[in-house]
């Protein structure tokens, strides 16, 4: 771990500090994805993280209506008691969330707030003033997997909100969600290209304490790879001026269906988050795939994340060294040929989208070139077979055959299928036996 | 899903409702439906229901096909079928919604009558599978009729 690229600038903020502290430690921190409407379950949900047997963070998923600026029906259905998909901050309003954090945040618990918003701007003011430790998203990232706002305009945005989280007093920490587009099928260098553009986005904009982030894929070796790059370019690229971390997600795709299948797969993101010297994880939990998890499911998942680190690191470090198929050199091409498209890194992240050199598979939005396409090989590792206007190479030729609803499908049910193989087929073999 | 038909020769408009930024489902279905012979607009994700009317009026298609992930497609997926059934132009459209309609698993199967009911002409929790969806377009092959499509709603019931 030591040989690896780390932030030499000063923690600065709680979040910040809290993981640094970790990483000198030599723990991982460890994060849920949890959000409820009401103040006070998302509140027993936060008291229930902080105590687990583990370094964790808290976090509040806001809900779908404000992610969407659409706060009077996140209201509305506050008020007749209708279910949210998270907690609806700007609507409950600055005393309800400041009550929510108030005795259960603090240095030794900071929280994040997660969002998905490409026009943030109502929800960062709130969260600047009620003491929020962090949050996260990008001008890219919060755009086009999840939004209809033109990107310029959500760009010009996020600028601003950049702006309002650096100018408060105790600055906040700001995660890029560059790393995870649509959450699966999109090659590692470009999810390392624009996770560390939208660091710099941030930085240009007043920023300095940052994660940058990567989503597992579907090849433990690629990911090693691609998360040694991700480290290098944000040292290379952030500036020594800035606080930073790398952050990694359980793999955000279609998820195993068994619970087993569920556990094996975290257990793996776990593995690679302590081999590659990662500093925080995002976990997912056993029911991923069927609803939104139990604060108890949470609380499982992330102890038993906990574990499988402490195991993880008793283990000898690896002997084999980490694969090396160019994945720093393609998402190093990624970014110096979008950055030659604009003075600063905004206008840079426009012109390179308008001219497809960045260009994110399959997404529908309609700043998205859309001509560039991934596939995954036989031997599981994530490809282009298609990189559209973009300055690499098609890495894996399926000849002339299509993208079909069926083969998109296997492709996104991949990991489901791996990680659920174990229980299913097992289960299959027993009955006959 | 194995056996491809070409006899599909509706027009659909895919899209999601306004909180629901999934698009994955949306991508899986423009594939499917051209695959038949359909021709599909995709509105994408996150689109907000003055757009979804507003492309409908517009293009007049056959069927939109309202997908839907994030857990709030029974609150958003009613207030959008209260307003095109609304608007004279839509009120006789073909609307059928599908994925997965609550945040509750399981239970999410209540929604699907009480959309049906509010005017959709199908509903399918995503924990039916597809094979409802199917039969929705398997109906449509064979001639459109409304009578057909009420076969998807039973079920999501």
């Amino acid at each position: 771990m030591n040989a690896l690229q780390s932030s030499t600038a000063p923690a600065s903020g709680r979040f910040s500090r809290y993981v640094r502290r970790s990483r000198e430690e030599g723990r991982l921190v460890v994060q849920p994805r949890m959000g409820f409407a009401d103040t006070a379950t998302m509140r027993r949900g936060l008291e229930a993280v902080r105590g687990v047997h583990a370094a964790s963070v808290g976090t509040v998923t806001v809900d779908s209506y404000t992610r969407v600026n659409d706060h009077v029906s996140a209201r509305r259905a506050l008020d007749r008691g209708d279910d949210l998909n998270g907690y609806p901050v700007v609507a409950h309003g600055e005393e309800e969330t400041r009550r929510l954090l108030g005795g259960v945040s603090g240095d030794d618990f900071p929280v994040q707030f997660r969002h998905g918003s490409a026009l943030p701007r109502e929800l960062f003011g709130t969260l600047a003033r009620v003491g929020a430790d962090a949050t996260e998203g990008g001008p890219v990232s919060y755009c086009l997997p999840y939004s209809r706002v033109p990107l310029p305009q959500a760009t010009e945005a996020w600028a601003e909100c950049c702006r309002i989280l650096a100018d408060r007093p105790e600055p906040m920490h700001l995660e890029s969600f560059g790393g995870c587009m649509l959450g699966q099928l999109c090659p590692p260098s470009l999810l390392i290209a624009l996770s560390v553009l939208e660091g710099m986005f941030f930085r240009e904009n007043g920023m300095r304490s940052i994660s940058v982030s990567y989503a597992q894929q579907t090849d433990p070796q690629q990911d090693l790879e691609a998360l040694a790059a991700l480290r290098r370019l944000a040292a290379q690229w952030l500036g020594d001026d800035v606080d930073w971390h790398v952050v990694l997600y359980t793999y955000m795709g279609v998820f195993p269906r068994t619970s087993v299948g569920a556990y094996r797969m975290l257990e793996d993101s776990v593995r690679l988050a302590v081999r590659s010297g990662t500093e925080r994880l995002i976990v997912k939990t056993a029911v991923e795939a069927y609803r939104i998890p139990t604060i108890e499911e949470n609380v499982d998942a992330l102890e038993f994340a906990a574990a499988v680190e402490a195991e993880e690191r008793s283990r000898p470090p690896a002997a084999e060294a980490v694969r090396q198929t160019g994945i720093y050199e393609e998402a190093l091409r990624l970014i110096t040929s979008a950055l030659a498209f604009g003075d600063d890194v905004g206008s840079a992240l426009v012109g390179a989208f308008a001219h497809g050199h960045l260009d994110v598979p399959y997404c529908l939005h309609q700043d998205n070139a859309n001509r560039s396409r991934a596939a995954i090989d036989p031997r599981g590792t994530l490809r282009w077979s298609d990189p559209g206007a973009m300055p690499v190479a098609a890495s894996y030729h399926q000849g002339t055959a299509k993208v079909t609803a069926r083969s998109l499908i296997d492709m996104l049910g991949y990991n489901e299928r791996r990680f659920d193989r174990e229980e299913l087929v097992g289960a299959a073999v027993k009955g006959m036996l | 899903m194995d056996e491809i038909s070409t006899a599909l020769s509706s027009r659909f408009i895919v899209t999601s409702v306004s909180s629901d930024a999934h698009m994955w489902n949306l991508v899986f279905l423009q594939l499917l439906l051209e695959e038949r012979g359909a021709e599909v607009v995709n509105l994408g994700a996150c689109v907000p229901d003055d757009a979804i009317l507003a492309e409908c009026r517009r293009q007049r298609p056959d069927v939109l096909v309202v997908s839907t992930v994030n857990g709030h497609g029974h609150l958003d997926g009613l207030r959008l079928i209260e307003q095109i059934r609304r608007d004279p132009e839509l009120a006789e459209l073909r609307v059928v919604i599908g994925g997965k309609l609550g945040i509750r698993g399981a239970e999410n199967a209540r929604f699907g009558s009480e959309l049906v009911a509010a005017g959709f002409d199908a509903a399918f929790e995503a924990e039916a599978g597809m094979a409802e969806f199917e039969s929705f377009l398997g109906g449509l092959e064979k001639g459109p009729s409304r009578e057909l499509a009420m076969a998807g709603q039973e079920g999501a019931a």
